[in-house]
């Protein structure tokens, strides 16, 4: 079987974004950029798979911006075989919608022909928690999003997803398409012999008309602003001192 | 213009308070007719028809919508769709699993977590962990999205509006149920309550977690957790308060033992009162805390349990 990974590059989850004076975008210029951590989970999944025998090869693609290349070479060097890179779109601040994404995806694996597609359940830049289950409805496919334990057993995989109740387990058909939450694994880093390696492995290049789809975005990005200030920082001495600031505030 | 929205149904039962808060964020966009599905539904559908403002509600009873998998729930909107120019639900983890899937069918781009309506067209919605809003403008003939309940108040409970049963769409079978592993609990739900004590990686381990819920109990709140807490195992996965967790919004937040990392204040910083208990004086939680008390949460939280 053949593993699809879907992976984006998204700005390092230590970096508290700024909002551009004049609220057209976040200011992206020189900031760290990562793979999303759910992505990394997910290539860890399918690396866990290969080496539990049950999956052949691990494809990483990525639909962005020509950088994202170092993503996939991270995923690469962590134990993937091979990368696809769609470049679709030449500035950083620019983002593909997760239904563009979803379109260029399901056109590779209607090529690519993978039993499994692992990819996050959000990318933490956008958060739109979107892009698995817009591919799997494209393909016809089964889904199973927020993926805390994967079994695959033959023609079917049992999923534990973490939901609002708690944790609720689904037997989804194969192929499907499997998003993953934060407790599913826990990512290995990559070595320095395996990130030599990985430079020398297969890494594509596409663009979005080779698959004949139109990225051109459905929401218009009207304006960016920052959230409202909270203004926090009183201290208090004592507990006494807590719970009569407390009373005073009307909250017990 | 008229609104479909999904209801949030849990083993035959609505949950009124998630629901009615979306009826509040949908109403400016039409009439609001709302879906309540399930393999047992009918109930549920009675409590949403006294959702003040909701115009009509649809019933539909299938053991293929049971467990509220995504396939078959987004196969029966998908094909409600067309008299509607607006998809909505509470963007809680069932909608967040079906609702895109009902936008791509649909061939539109789904909009998650809106914190503010603007116009028919125009949404508000936090983006990088609360560090910034975006406001977006759907050039889509329909327009899926899903609210963030934590910013909505709950529409009241008065009205009558009329019940239509209808039935199941073609189950598509690609998945099955197998099992939920929910523990039951006497307090009140994360998203909805009125206080909430939450602890971190401070707390130490599972059996000093008691500590928290104690705590939690006095003050008859919610218990929450950081992500560190979760994944040591001290908490369940569904306390999980964050950017990736729940968002949560209660008149009074109190963190134990939580260092204030982005992705956490993602999901409390709107609470109306913030209380932090950090023996770390330099901790990023006092930033954004209200009242801040620099202290061992061992020594701390037993006396406050005894004080309040
Ligand atoms: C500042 C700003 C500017 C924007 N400008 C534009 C714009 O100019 N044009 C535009 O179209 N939209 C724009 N948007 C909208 C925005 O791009 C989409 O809302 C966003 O891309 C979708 O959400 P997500 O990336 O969080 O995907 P999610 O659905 O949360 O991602 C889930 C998973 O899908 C996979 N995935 C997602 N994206 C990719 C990818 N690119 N490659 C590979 N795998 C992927 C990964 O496995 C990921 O973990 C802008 C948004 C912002 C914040
Ligand atoms: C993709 C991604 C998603 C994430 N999503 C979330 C999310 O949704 N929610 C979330 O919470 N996190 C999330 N995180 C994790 C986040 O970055 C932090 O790692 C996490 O919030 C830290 O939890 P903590 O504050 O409990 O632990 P720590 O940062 O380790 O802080 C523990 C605190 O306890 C204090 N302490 C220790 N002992 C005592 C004592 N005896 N008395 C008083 N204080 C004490 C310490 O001073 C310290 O400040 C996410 C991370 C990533 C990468």
């Amino acid at each position: 079987m053949k593993v699809l990974v879907p992976v984006k590059r998204v700005i390092d989850y230590n970096v508290k974004v700024r909002v551009k004076a004049d609220g057209s975008d976040v200011d992206l210029a020189n900031v760290k950029m990562s793979m999303n951590p759910f992505d990394e989970i997910a290539v860890e999944e399918a690396i866990r798979l290969k080496e539990a025998g049950k999956a052949e090869e691990i494809v990483v693609v990525s639909v962005g911006v020509k950088q994202a290349q170092e993503t996939l070479r991270t995923a690469l060097a962590m134990g993937a075989d091979r990368a696809i890179l769609v470049v679709a779109a030449k500035d950083v601040h620019t983002d593909i919608e997760p239904l563009a994404v979803a379109k260029i995806l399901k056109s590779i694996i209607d090529e690519e022909k993978p039993g499994i597609v692992l990819a996050g359940k959000q990318a933490i830049d956008n958060d739109m928690n979107a892009t698995g289950q817009m591919l799997s409805a494209l393909l016809g496919w089964s889904q199973a999003t927020f993926a805390s334990k994967v079994e695959i057993d033959g023609n079917h995989a049992v999923v534990t997803r973490e939901v609002d109740g708690g944790l609720q387990a689904i037997k989804v058909k194969m192929p499907a398409v499997v998003t993953v939450d934060l407790r599913l694994n826990e990512p290995r880093y990559a070595s320095l012999p395996n990130i030599m390696k990985a430079k020398k492995k297969h890494l594509d290049e596409k663009t979005p008309e080779d698959y004949g789809v139109d990225v051109s975005p459905r929401l218009e990005v009207v304006s960016i602003a920052e959230p409202k200030a909270r203004k926090g920082g009183e201290m208090v001495d004592s507990v006494d001192m807590l719970v009569s600031k407390l009373k005073e505030a009307g909250a017990i | 213009m008229a609104v479909l929205l999904l209801a949030e149904v849990n083993n035959g039962e609505l949950a009124f308070d998630a629901t009615a808060k979306a009826v509040t964020a949908a109403k400016a966009l039409g009439d609001v007719t709302v879906l309540c599905a399930g393999a047992s539904a009918a109930a549920a559908g009675e409590a949403a028809a006294r959702i003040n403002d909701v115009a009509k509600v649809l019933v539909a009873e299938d053991a293929s919508l049971g467990h509220r998998l995504a396939e078959p729930t987004a196969a029966l909107i998908t094909s409600l769709a067309g008299d509607f120019s607006h998809i909505c639900a509470p963007a809680t983890t069932d909608a967040k699993n079906i609702m895109p899937r009902v936008a791509a069918l649909l061939d539109v781009m789904v909009i998650s977590d809106v914190s503010g309506v603007v116009d028919a067209d125009t949404f508000e919605r936090p983006i990088y962990a609360g560090n910034a809003v975006q406001t977006v403008r759907s050039k889509d003939v329909t327009k899926v999205v899903t609210f963030r309940t934590s910013t909505f108040d709950a529409a009241g409970d008065g009205g009558s509006a009329s019940i239509e049963t209808i039935g199941a769409a073609h189950n598509p079978e690609l998945s099955e149920w197998v099992e939920d592993k929910v523990a039951e609990s006497d307090r009140p739900e994360l998203t909805s309550a009125g206080v909430v004590v939450s602890g971190g990686r401070g707390v130490g381990s599972k059996d000093d977690f008691a500590l928290i819920e104690r705590l939690a109990d006095k003050l008859g709140a919610a218990v929450g957790a950081s992500r560190a807490a979760v994944d040591s195992g001290f908490a369940p996965n569904d306390w999980q308060v964050g950017q990736t967790g729940k968002v949560v919004a209660p008149d009074l937040y109190v963190a134990v033992g939580i260092s204030g990392a982005i992705q956490h204040l993602a999901g409390m910083k709107d609470s109306k009162i913030i209380v932090a208990i950090n023996k770390d004086e330099e901790a990023p939680i006092f930033q954004v805390a209200d009242f801040g008390l620099a202290a061992d949460l061992f020594s701390a939280v037993p006396e406050l349990i005894e004080k309040l």
